[in-house]
């Protein structure tokens, strides 16, 4: 239940961001997970991303559909506005939500379950409009509130708890993100929070859609041998192939980068993503290439992970509609009503 | 009942859908409404684009009824394959006028119609070089002699097709010479006018013709509605289009060319739910236009919406159904369903605007009622008042109108207060407060479909969880209060018998109880505008032996409504349904009383 407050205690002397506060100023209320649970790691470091980017939590919006992923909005960030929606329906709320406000950050939580089965329309038109907002598909391969059975995601071969093997082919939100025009895509590890700290702070400050899709494994359904989105399948697999650090506006990019490995993508908010790539002939701004290397590694069950592709020039949602500085909610009614006069006037067709 | 006469008459359109008839038959009605004289036009078509047959119904109301009349005194037969039919449906003393360049001597088969015949193709043949405008030509050209037979002024007409071709002034004369060939073709040959015509009168001043769809998008404009989703289902389109057009138009920001607006056309009805509430959480006046279909698959978002408390105002133009049903046709069949919409305990706000002008007004009241009452409101209109033009009084915006925003704290007022609820009950009106993201860290709350507390946290407990909604129960008894309440119209003395109608039967009521009550029938009526009902509604039933109930729909929705949330006496309520898909007509009601009345004194 997400009604447990976390006690607050506070260590002597703990370290405090730009805005003067600490971490735990980004927690929320006591996870209800499993023990182990790679979602609660996706918590802390999305607790981390935003101490560490100092942003102040309120304004911050937190969406989220159903299932164990999507429970884990309470469980940071408690001084944000969230909301836990309708299963599979989160991005269309988190659009609406963001087209409001186009000066809030927005943070979609979800899941496997609920983004590429029931909710795998409305995530691909999130990322077609490329609304302004990080998206963190947390991936088990398995439906954990059920009890047990098969995701879109699971591998085929891969064996459930009770035995059976999955015989369909996996949907890999990586490559149908790609497909459909995806302007950031990356992919992680629950397992590799300095990997994933900086592909969130990375995806926050694109501008776009971001998709961090994150391997999470479920402990109590889907951690055993045959498993192919188990701990020990995925330390086997993984397979780092860019990194990407995230340099705020406001400081020097300082790191020495040699041509032909890393490269500076600057960003609309006039920080920079330095890309290190760890395997050379990988370009993570070329679409078609990284669809190849995406779908090279499916075939020999390589877990591909980092920054796997940026697109900074494809405007966000809210330049295509030409959205307002002032939210909406705050455009005053004067500037609504067209007045008397536009009224009679626009009558004139039809007398 | 009446018979056709000067001011009094219907005539009756017909061609194939594509050929460009709808701007032609658009244009007579102007001209008829332009000479003073009060006009109902409808539109029957097909679910289709081009090649199917297409009706356009002009009724010429000379005392101002806004209704359908069933009877046609006057066909224009553009299209062979529906003159079978429609010969059949002209009124004894009626006339057939169709294109002489194929002759059909088989149209003679009625001795008491008159059937008469213009070369109207070979003449445009011999006129026009080009295959598109010879089509388009012979449209005209009915109008022209349309416009002989029913002394339509032609001046009025070429004024009409000047403004049709505005920025386009070469068509012009194009357009005038296809008018005289069908009007000097009928001078010609035949005795012009008819018996039955258009004479000029001075009733259509102040008045305006409009569709429901397009006054409800102005009035959202006006209503100061933000935000607009939508996903394209007819007869519901319109309704944005008209929307998205006066924005454009009218709230793009002059400074700065940003849009003082957002419209996103959605994947399907499940995000266009989702995306107006999702801008309603984070504070836009939004709106969702769909039709019954729509709201099917919008259900889960509305209980949604019910539960967690979130402004949403959807507007259903209601079609026929089940399922696609007849997608082009009118009934009054989604009452029940958008009164509970969704799973579990729910239930909603409901309007029921009977014309344009009242479209315009409802649109706005919705998104007030919405944002007062933080819950989904529908405004529940039909194709008939969607999709036809009616003639109402012009549009006019209160000068001293506040958008009601309902209980939204402000930053100030969050700094003040020692800590937020979102579904505590401060002030004992059942309404919450609410906040806004990025407003004030006080105000942050998590919005669940789980169960609640009045606090707002999760909870698994029957007492906490029942509190909540026995405030929403209440909460929605006492909007009753707030929606729009019933017109009466009583006749000149005292009836025993009453009638109850919503929305758009309101124009065929009106006018039989008229007729009822000149017959020497006096009823007394009742148009319901909104759900929760008022408990004047009970009262009237109570105060007469019988209440005729008349809807658009098989099961009589609205009468078990009635049954269901009013204390009205089951045994004193009568159903009159019309369910055919064509809008309702007087003459039907009328009957339907009429013959009920006449069981009764037999009985």
């Amino acid at each position: 239940m997400t009604s447990f407050v976390k006690p607050k205690i506070r260590r002597l002397n703990e370290p405090t961001n730009a805005l003067g506060k600490s971490r735990a100023d980004y927690d929320g209320a006591m996870s209800t997970l499993c023990a182990g649970c790679g979602h609660d790691s996706v918590t802390a470091a999305l607790a981390r991303a935003f101490y560490e980017l100092s942003t102040d939590p309120k304004d911050v919006v937190k969406v989220s559909g159903i299932g164990c992923s999507s429970k884990t909005t309470t469980y940071f960030l408690k001084d944000a506005h969230g909301a836990n929606t309708v299963h599979g329906r989160m991005p269309s709320f988190a659009t609406g939500a963001a087209a409001v406000n186009k000066n809030l950050t927005y943070v979609g939580v979800s899941g496997d379950g609920d983004s590429l089965s029931i909710g795998l329309g409305q995530m691909a038109h999130a990322i077609r409009r490329n609304v302004d907002m990080i998206y963190m598909l947390e991936n088990n391969g398995v439906y954990g509130l059920t009890k047990g059975q098969f995701s879109a995601s699971s591998d085929i071969g891969s064996k459930a708890k009770k035995g059976a093997t999955n015989m369909l082919p996996p949907i890999d939100p990586a490559i149908m993100a790609l497909s459909i025009g995806a302007t950031f895509v990356a992919r992680s590890f629950s397992g590799d929070k300095a990997q994933l700290v900086s592909l969130i702070k990375a995806g926050i400050a694109h501008r776009g859609f971001a998709l961090i899709d994150v391997i999470s494994p479920c402990v109590s359904f889907n951690d055993h041998k045959g498993s192919t989105k188990s701990y020990a399948h995925t330390y086997q697999y993984y397979h780092k192939a860019v990194h990407a650090d995230y340099v705020p506006p406001s400081e020097e990019i300082t790191a020495a980068y040699d041509e032909g490995e890393s490269m500076p993508v600057e960003l609309h908010d006039g920080g920079t993503i330095m890309l290190r790539k760890l395997d050379a002939d990988y370009d993570p701004t070329n679409r078609a290439s990284a669809m190849e290397k995406l779908m090279q590694s499916q075939q020999t069950q390589e877990i591909l992970t980092g920054l796997l592709y940026i697109d900074e020039s494809r405007p966000a949602m809210a330049e295509h509609k030409k959205l307002p500085e002032t939210p909406l909610h705050s455009l005053p009614y004067a500037k609504l009503n067209p007045g008397a006069d536009a009224l009679r006037k626009l009558q004139e067709e039809f007398r | 009942m009446n018979g056709p006469g000067i001011n009094d008459f219907t005539l009756r359109i017909a061609t194939v859908n594509g050929t460009g008839s709808a701007s032609a038959n658009g244009l007579l009605m102007k001209a008829i409404f332009r000479m003073g004289v009060p006009v109902v036009g409808k539109n029957v078509f097909p679910s289709n684009i081009q090649g199917l047959p297409t009706w356009y119904e002009i009724r010429v109301t000379g005392d101002g009824y806004a209704g359908r009349d069933s009877e046609t005194h006057f066909v224009i037969a553009m299209n062979p394959e529906t003159y079978a039919d429609d010969l059949a449906e002209l009124a004894p003393g009626g006339v057939l006028l169709y294109d002489s360049t194929w002759p059909r001597p088989q149209l003679l088969s009625r001795p008491d119609v008159t059937v008469i015949g213009a070369p109207l193709s070979a003449m445009c043949n011999d006129a026009f070089k080009a295959a598109r405008s010879r089509i388009l030509m012979k449209n005209m050209a009915y109008v022209g002699a349309a416009a002989a037979l029913l002394n339509l002024d032609l001046s009025v007409i070429e004024q009409l097709v000047t403004e049709m071709f505005a920025g386009k002034e070469k068509l012009i004369p194009l357009n005038m010479q296809a008018v005289a060939l069908g009007h000097d073709y009928a001078k010609q040959n035949f005795k012009c006018p008819l018996d039955f015509r258009v004479s000029p009168l001075d009733k259509t001043k102040g008045k305006v013709m409009i569709d429901g769809n397009t006054a409800a998008g102005i009035g959202a404009v006006f209503g100061g509605a933000t935000f607009g989703a939508w996903y394209p289902i007819t007869p519901s389109t319109s309704l944005m289009d008209s929307f998205q057009k006066y924005c454009e138009e009218l709230r793009v920001d002059p400074e700065t060319g940003q849009n003082n607006f957002c419209i996103l056309q959605a994947e399907d009805e499940l995000a266009a739910a989702g995306l107006t509430i999702g801008a309603a959480w984070a504070g836009a006046r939004g709106f969702t236009p769909t039709s019954g279909p729509g709201v099917s698959l919008m259900s889960e978002f509305i209980g949604f919406a019910y539960y967690t408390e979130v402004p949403l105002v959807i507007c259903d133009i209601q079609r026929v159904g089940p399922s696609t049903g007849m997608p082009t046709r009118t009934q009054q069949c989604d009452i029940q369903l958008c009164a509970y919409a969704s799973h579990g305990d729910t239930r909603h706000l409901v309007l029921f605007p009977a014309d344009p002008g009242e479209c315009f007004e409802f649109s706005a009241k919705a998104l007030d009622l919405a944002e007062r009452f933080q819950t989904p409101v529908f405004f529940l209109s039909d194709i008939d008042i969607g999709m036809n033009d009616w003639m109402v009084d012009e549009l006019t915006w209160p000068e001293d109108y506040v958008p009601d925003r309902g209980k939204v704290l402000t930053a100030e007022q969050l700094e003040e207060v020692d800590a937020f609820y979102r579904y505590l009950d401060v002030d004992g009106d059942t309404i919450p407060y609410r906040t806004l993201p990025g407003i004030h860290p006080k105000g942050a709350y998590f919005l669940r479909g789980s169960g609640h507390t009045k606090l707002g946290r999760y909870t698994e407990k029957g007492p906490e969880y029942k509190e909540v909604v026995d405030r929403l129960y209440e909460k929605w008894k006492r909007a009753a209060a707030f929606m729009p309440q019933p017109v009466v119209k009583t006749a000149g003395r005292p009836a025993r018998y009453g009638m109850i109608a919503i929305g758009s039967s309101d124009a065929a009521v009106t006018e039989a109880r008229d007729r009822l009550e000149a017959a020497g029938v006096p009823v007394d009526y009742m148009r319901i505008r909104g759900f929760p009902f008022s408990d004047h509604v009970a009262a009237f039933v109570e105060a007469h032996e019988e209440v005729f109930v008349v809807e658009q729909n098989r099961d009589a929705q609205l009468m078990n409504l009635l049954i269901t949330e009013t204390s009205a006496a089951k045994e004193k309520l009568v159903p009159v349904l019309h369910y055919s898909g064509e809008p309702l007509n007087f003459r039907f009601v009328f009957e339907a009383v009429e013959t009920a009345l006449k069981v009764r004194k037999i009985a």
